[in-house]
């Protein structure tokens, strides 16, 4: 019988697990493509800037490149490339993010960092508040989120990037006001998590919690998320409070050199990230509300935009290196406020 | 070599598949899981979960997965007994919708369910006056384990309500027996076996459920944050080790209550007889 064969199970499973591996497709690369693994809130800037890199790219001469973007949770994103995403190009919420993929897997060197101007960081942001519109609640300061019956939204630091620089940026101010006293700093802390109902588990899902469910009297938020909420939401239902410190939070950026597959890649993801600093590129980065370093192509609307305050660095915190497992790692200072 | 007669051929072919998809699909991934916790010993795996917060994850899980559980016990059983043995227009319509928890993503639930129970929404304002509130509290983690564990209950005891007998009720009825004494010892007893395993099936789904559950829970070390949260959030920590630890412990107390539970049902099928 031709197919006696068929009737041992294991030749089966043989020919049914060969037949699985014989089907795995290889592709040919027909153009140059590049993929950016980012986080969440900037869906929108790099929808803009892919297509003014593209223009530029061609402009200059060289083949057309196709770039594909990703988005998600800083930290999930890190991860997805540590298991084998192969991103060219990593945009993330902050810079540890990007040291666990330069520590967990060899893709990238650790002195990434210092590769792009300041710090890798082609624009930055801040912290600040969204109040219900005329700040019923009367908050001015991170004082007044641990006052009677107010209820402050910021989404889980374990899980989410902007939650973090939320965290350090109470936490620069608690220091500030007490003098340096780490005691008061943590009692501070512990008493704003009490006032905290709800932790979502990235920035976006806190903004919808504040925004269209009504919960809460504050959000905690990037300062590009607040304006992207006003621009979306209408400025008559929320206003943006100052407060009188916060932190220069920098989204890093990263060449991914282990997945670089030719030299044609790697000259298009140079000039990617290095774009990233041009006038243009800085003017489409500030009408994203970000924070950028040159102003010189950017409207005066985009620029006046942005109040000045008092910022406090990661440096202020020993850089990540040592912020991330002393705050945020297991048994670190934000699971001590929930042990309490 | 195993050979079994059947008339028809394919058993080799068959049992080939059925090794390669259980493998691929069920087996090695809990294999990866059970090798992740024999490489940390069980020292190491009980110092990750002896934490407060783990136990109180734990513990919030399985105690919110009983409770809705139990609940569609016995929702699911009025509404499969209403759908199999009454007729009233719009029937065919609501015994179509029973099934939808099973279409529909369950994040779209939880993101329906968090806008319905929000203190801004609908059935939230109308609850707010009464005390209750249910969007951000484990009753919010209740309903939305009720929501994706309904359909199992219906659609296991339904065929079996379908099948009984009416003649036996009659027969009762008629010798006498009150309407409670008829289902207590004539109807329960023959869908008892469904009842069991709809439980089962229904805790077991609600038990490991993330996706419309992180939406409508406040998410709150200690007080309303699930276990499947906890090991997304060890991951993020790139704490394999404890996620690993976490996802044992719940493997084996769903084993050990399905286990319970298919006991039961062995010793139920003793006590009354075949059925």
């Amino acid at each position: 019988m031709t197919l006696a064969f068929l009737r041992n199970p294991a030749t089966a499973l043989a020919i049914v697990l060969a037949a699985g591996g014989a089907v795995t497709p290889t592709f040919a690369l027909a153009e140059t493509r590049l993929l950016n693994v980012s986080y969440d809130p900037t869906r929108e800037f790099y929808r803009a800037y892919n297509e003014l890199f593209t223009q530029w790219w061609e402009a200059q001469g060289h083949d057309p490149v196709t770039i594909e973007q990703s988005h998600g949770g800083s930290g999930a994103q890190a991860r997805a490339v540590i298991d084998g995403l192969e991103a060219q190009v990593v945009t993330l919420a902050l810079a540890s993010d990007i040291d666990a993929i330069a520590q967990r897997s060899d893709v990238l060197s650790s002195d990434w960092q210092a590769k792009l101007p300041h710090n890798s960081a082609p624009y930055t942001s801040t912290i600040v508040f969204l109040v219900r519109e005329g700040n019923p609640k009367g908050i001015k300061d991170w004082q007044d989120l641990i006052g009677e019956g107010v209820q402050v939204i910021t989404p889980n630091p374990k899980t989410s990037g902007g939650a973090r620089w939320n965290f350090l940026a109470a936490w620069g101010w608690a220091l500030k006001a007490s003098q340096g006293d780490e005691d008061r700093a943590r009692d501070y802390l512990t008493q704003l998590f009490k006032h905290v109902p709800v932790l979502d588990t990235g920035a976006r899902g806190a903004t919808t919690t504040f925004a269209k469910r009504g919960v809460g009297d504050v959000l905690l938020a990037w300062e590009n998320e607040a304006f992207l909420a006003l621009a979306e939401m209408g400025d008559d239902a929320f206003d943006i409070v100052v407060p009188s410190v916060s932190i220069l939070a920098e989204p890093p950026v990263a060449l991914v050199e282990g997945n670089i597959e030719s030299d044609d890649q790697r000259e298009v993801a140079q000039a990617y990230l290095e774009y990233l600093y041009s006038p243009e590129a800085q003017a489409l980065a500030l009408a994203h509300y970000y924070r950028a370093w040159d102003k010189s192509r950017a409207t005066d609307e985009d620029i006046e935009r942005f109040p000045d305050l008092e910022l406090v660095t990661i440096a202020d915190f020993g850089g990540w290196a040592e912020a991330q497992p002393r705050f945020f790692g297991d048994g670190g200072i934000f699971d001590q406020i929930y042990a309490d | 070599m195993l050979r079994i007669s059947s008339p028809l051929p394919g058993f080799g072919l068959g049992m080939g598949l059925l090794l390669a998809g259980l493998s691929l699909v069920v087996l090695l991934p809990l294999a990866a899981l059970l090798g992740e916790g024999i490489a940390m010993g069980p020292a190491a795996l009980a110092g990750h979960l002896a934490s407060p917060r783990v136990l109180s994850a734990l513990a919030l899980s399985f105690r919110a997965a009983l409770i809705a559980s139990a609940f569609n016990l016995v929702f699911g059983l009025a509404l499969a007994w209403v759908l199999t043995r009454y007729r009233f227009p719009g029937r065919r319509l609501i015994d179509a919708a029973v099934d939808l928890p099973f279409a529909l993503p369950t994040a779209v639930a939880g993101i329906a369910l968090t806008a319905l129970y929000a203190p801004n929404g609908i059935f939230g304002q109308a609850l707010a006056p009464l005390g209750i509130t249910v969007a951000y509290t484990e009753i919010g983690i209740w309903l939305a384990l009720v929501f994706v564990g309904l359909p199992f209950v219906v659609r296991t005891v339904q065929p079996v309500i379908d099948e009984i007998d009416r003649e036996c009720e009659e027969a009762s009825a008629t010798l006498g027996a009150s309407r409670a004494r008829t289902l207590r010892r004539v109807v329960l007893p023959v869908l008892t076996p469904s009842l069991l395993t709809g439980f089962a099936l229904a805790l077991a789904r609600s038990v490991g459920e993330f996706g419309s559950v992180i939406f409508i829970a406040g998410n709150l070390p200690g007080k309303t944050e699930i276990a499947p949260l906890l090991i997304v959030i060890r991951l993020e920590e790139y704490d394999y080790a404890g996620a690993a630890a976490i996802g044992l412990a719940m493997l084996g107390i769903s084993f050990s209550m399905l286990l319970l539970i298919n006991a039961t049902q062995v010793w139920n099928r003793r006590r009354i007889g075949h059925v």
